[in-house]
């Protein structure tokens, strides 16, 4: 399983760079959205993965079932999505009005300000 | 957009979503559920009216401008945490009434609610409004 | 009285009183207010941390290393401070340039969302923090940077978008494999779980990623390309505060992660650490050379001194990794003496140009206020116009590059005398190379825009009117940064003995450690006591 998702995790990776490379203002958010997602199932592969209950104590008891999960990673990798659904929302409205006001989607056209 | 099949099914469907939401705001603390979800759900729900029946439709359903909720939200999120001050504890520390099952944590989550929705409308009637 | 959270919930409520209010007037009102208390928590929590010892705070009373903590030693201390007083500063300043339809459109309250991000970010003890506090501080500037939304500064968005949420995502991968190999992202806790890591040049491999993480937000060689190009472009306030702050806190993190968790390769990544200040320092200065627009050139400038702060923590590489063996003292006095000028001049320095480049940055915004422009081919003749302005140019030019005896010149002397004194001869020689440069750099700026006559393109162009108050707003934060360079330029005793102390605290980070550890949990064997709460406090040093 570990192996699949680095594979995966690696496939991720690599197409959101690509993406990334590419003139299109909708293509480097969406590479910018695959890199963060790659992040996250980093964090929950690299936090080991482990057959077992959910960490949540049920009713009634003092303590966890074993075996159980690392909550650790999941609770990381869901701050981490929380994050990343902000900026990147953030990042899609700043893309939609660079649109408007450039009139363009390609990234060569904007390089007044580079030095 | 106004399908009048989709508003028909939005007056029963917003509802239902809001009432989920309130209930995994509540039964955020010890299962899954919390304020995050519960205010993106609440938010689907309200963006679900404004697609329905126009922007300003789910403005009118919740009263306030959106980033007055932020606000609130935050505030009342910083507020549950500073209460723990109050009673010299660290900052953040969980006050619980035993016998009703509220606490802080449930002051934490509804002001993260009510951040999240918040934020969303603001992002999505910024895009809907062309003006983001 | 805990004041550790402070720093974070002043900005936050007054960021959020602010998103509600109305009146532009309260907002301005408020923004200073929350400005000035932050200033002045931060100063008694340094006042604390320099007298009692390193202060901790478990937020919930849940133990480290599940808790979250908050830490200040002297460099948070510090560090907490300047973000105060350049908080403060702006805010006033702010007030006299911002547009009024700006500051109505939030962004006194965006301004308070950074500095709570910046001031989270220095105080966590927690890596994953540190992450979640990066990204308030990211989107907070990202807002900023495009407030007004002209062309030019929404080109420079997306470059600087895009480059942080690459960072982030570097940054993020990183610490989920740094999870994934220690069991732990507490910083105190890795110091010493790193070294039961049974592979240790993985660990190399992941300073690496958190260097690249860390250099991208710093803007280090090769990395700074993305700085020059969206710096320029939003108002001179905010670019200011940007300056005074956000790679800083790039450079903090890595002050903090090769001094406590990654010391166990110096060879290899403090010897890079010092390859990429010599690079940094001299592209950086390089880059000013051809430009010939204020603010770019400030721009340029900041990289160029984010090399200097490197240069220090590198030269403190060997007594660091000597050290970080628990009980272990160092009987090599010549690499604990460089570590402790390195490091504490690279705290001084951090001081130094954080009021350098901030002074020059508002003298850039009141020219540009006054001639609508900032590049060196529209403007002249300040000199004599106006003397008041051109004098606080002047110190504030010759502090960057160093001229004694202002500020700038004990900074570089204690990291030129750490560089002497560890034989690292060639970045000695690129930082002594740099001040030549600087100083041509700020001669350029200084002949061009206040020396020579008006160009006679210009002549018919008059000065815009500045209201007596818009003058007072602008000129009296410049005046106050200046003074404090002029200041602390004839009195460095007090500061160089702080930075010295600071050091120590650094090179040797058993006291850190040891605060954090007072209310943790961190053996792994008996994870079920992490259940149980802990109290919080200021940990055990007697006071001095």
């Amino acid at each position: 399983m570990t192996v699949l998702l680095a594979v995966a995790i690696g496939a991720l990776y690599a197409c959101g760079i690509y993406l990334m490379l590419r003139r299109s203002l909708v293509k480097l958010l969406l590479g910018l959205v695959l890199i963060s997602h790659a992040a996250n199932l980093l964090i929950f592969t690299a936090g080991g993965l482990r057959r077992g209950a959910a960490p949540i104590v049920r009713a009634g008891e003092e303590a966890l079932t074993r075996p159980h999960a690392d909550p650790l990673p999941q609770a990381l990798v869901l701050t981490a999505i929380v994050i990343s659904f902000g900026v990147l929302a953030f990042a899609l409205a700043l893309f939609r009005r660079v649109h408007q006001s450039i009139g363009a989607d390609d990234v060569d056209r904007m390089r007044s300000t580079d030095t | 957009m106004s399908s009048i099949i989709l508003r028909t099914g939005v007056r029963f469907v917003t509802p239902l979503m809001l009432l989920l939401a309130a209930l995994l705001v509540l039964r955020g603390h010890n299962e899954p559920g919390g304020g995050f979800i519960g205010g993106l759900l609440a938010a689907a729900g309200l963006i679900l009216q404004t697609l329905a029946s126009g922007s300003g439709a789910s403005r009118r359903l919740i009263r306030v401008a959106p980033l007055t909720l932020v606000s609130g939200g935050l505030l009342l999120a910083a507020f549950s945490g500073f209460l723990a001050m109050i009673g010299c504890g660290a900052f953040m520390t969980a006050i619980w009434v035993e016998s009703l099952g509220l606490g802080t944590p449930l002051l934490f989550d509804l002001g993260v609610f009510m951040v999240v929705v918040g934020t969303t409308l603001t992002v999505i009637e910024g895009m809907a409004e062309g003006n983001a | 009285m805990n004041l550790l959270a402070v720093p974070i919930l002043l900005p936050l409520v007054f960021a959020s009183v602010m998103l509600a209010t109305r009146w532009p007037r309260v907002q301005r009102l408020l923004s200073v207010a929350g400005a000035l208390g932050l200033f002045l928590v931060n100063l008694a929590i340094l006042w604390q941390v320099d007298r009692v010892g390193v202060a901790t705070l478990q937020v919930g009373g849940w133990p480290a290393p599940a808790g979250i903590t908050l830490v200040a030693d002297r460099l948070s201390a510090v560090m907490l401070v300047m973000t105060g007083a350049m908080g403060l500063g702006i805010a006033v300043y702010s007030l006299g340039e911002i547009r009024r339809r700006k500051q109505r459109f939030g962004y006194h309250t965006l301004l308070h969302v950074l500095l709570m991000g910046v001031c989270g970010a220095f105080l966590t003890g927690d890596l994953f923090n540190l992450f979640v506090w990066y990204e308030v501080m990211l989107i907070a500037s990202f807002v900023l940077l495009t407030l007004g939304g002209r062309r030019g500064q929404l080109e420079g968005a997306i470059k600087y978008v895009t480059i942080n949420l690459v960072a982030s995502a570097f940054f993020l991968a990183a610490l989920g494999v740094l999870y994934g190999m220690t069991g732990t992202l507490n910083m105190a806790d890795l110091a010493h779980a790193v070294d039961r890591i049974d592979r240790p040049e993985l660990l190399t491999v992941l300073a690496m990623m958190f260097l690249v993480a860390f250099g991208l937000k710093a803007g280090v060689f090769p990395l700074f390309f993305w700085l020059p190009a969206s710096y320029h472009t939003p108002p001179t306030a905010i670019t200011a505060i940007f300056s005074a702050l956000l790679t800083k806190v790039g450079v903090y993190s890595m002050i903090r992660m090769f001094t406590l968790v990654f010391v166990q390769n110096v060879g290899w990544t403090h010897g890079l650490l010092l390859a990429i200040a010599g690079l940094t320092m001299v592209s950086g200065v390089l880059g000013a050379a051809v430009q010939s627009d204020m603010r770019r050139i400030l721009s340029f400038h900041i990289v160029s001194q984010i090399g200097y702060l490197l240069m220090g923590l590198g030269l403190a590489g060997p007594a660091v990794a000597a050290l970080h063996v628990p009980g272990r003292t160092l009987n090599d006095r010549a690499a604990m003496a460089v570590a402790a000028l390195g490091l504490g001049g690279t705290v001084f320095f951090m001081v130094h140009v954080i009021l350098a480049k901030t002074a020059l940055f508002l003298v850039c915004g009141v020219v540009e206020r006054l001639r609508r422009s900032a590049s060196l081919d529209r403007v002249g003749g300040l000199a004599t116009t106006h003397p008041v302005l051109a004098g606080l140019f002047l110190v504030a030019a010759l502090s960057l590059a160093g001229i004694p005896p202002l500020a700038g010149f004990w900074a570089k002397f204690m990291l030129v005398r750490a560089g002497l004194e560890g034989a690292a001869w060639v970045v000695t020689t690129a930082a002594l190379g740099t001040g030549l440069l600087t100083l041509y750099s700020m001669t350029k700026i200084w002949a061009e825009a206040f020396w020579k006559p008006l160009p006679a393109g210009e002549l018919q162009r008059r000065d815009r009117v500045m209201t007596r108050g818009t003058r007072l707003l602008m000129y009296g934060p410049t005046f106050a940064i200046v003074g404090a360079i002029v200041a602390i330029g004839l009195w460095p005793a007090s500061l160089e003995a702080f930075a010295t102390r600071t050091a120590a605290q650094l090179v040797d980070p058993s006291e850190y450690v040891a605060a954090v550890s007072n209310h943790a949990i961190f053996s792994r064997s008996d994870r079920e006591r992490a259940a149980m709460p802990a109290d919080s406090g200021t940990s055990g040093e007697a006071p001095r």
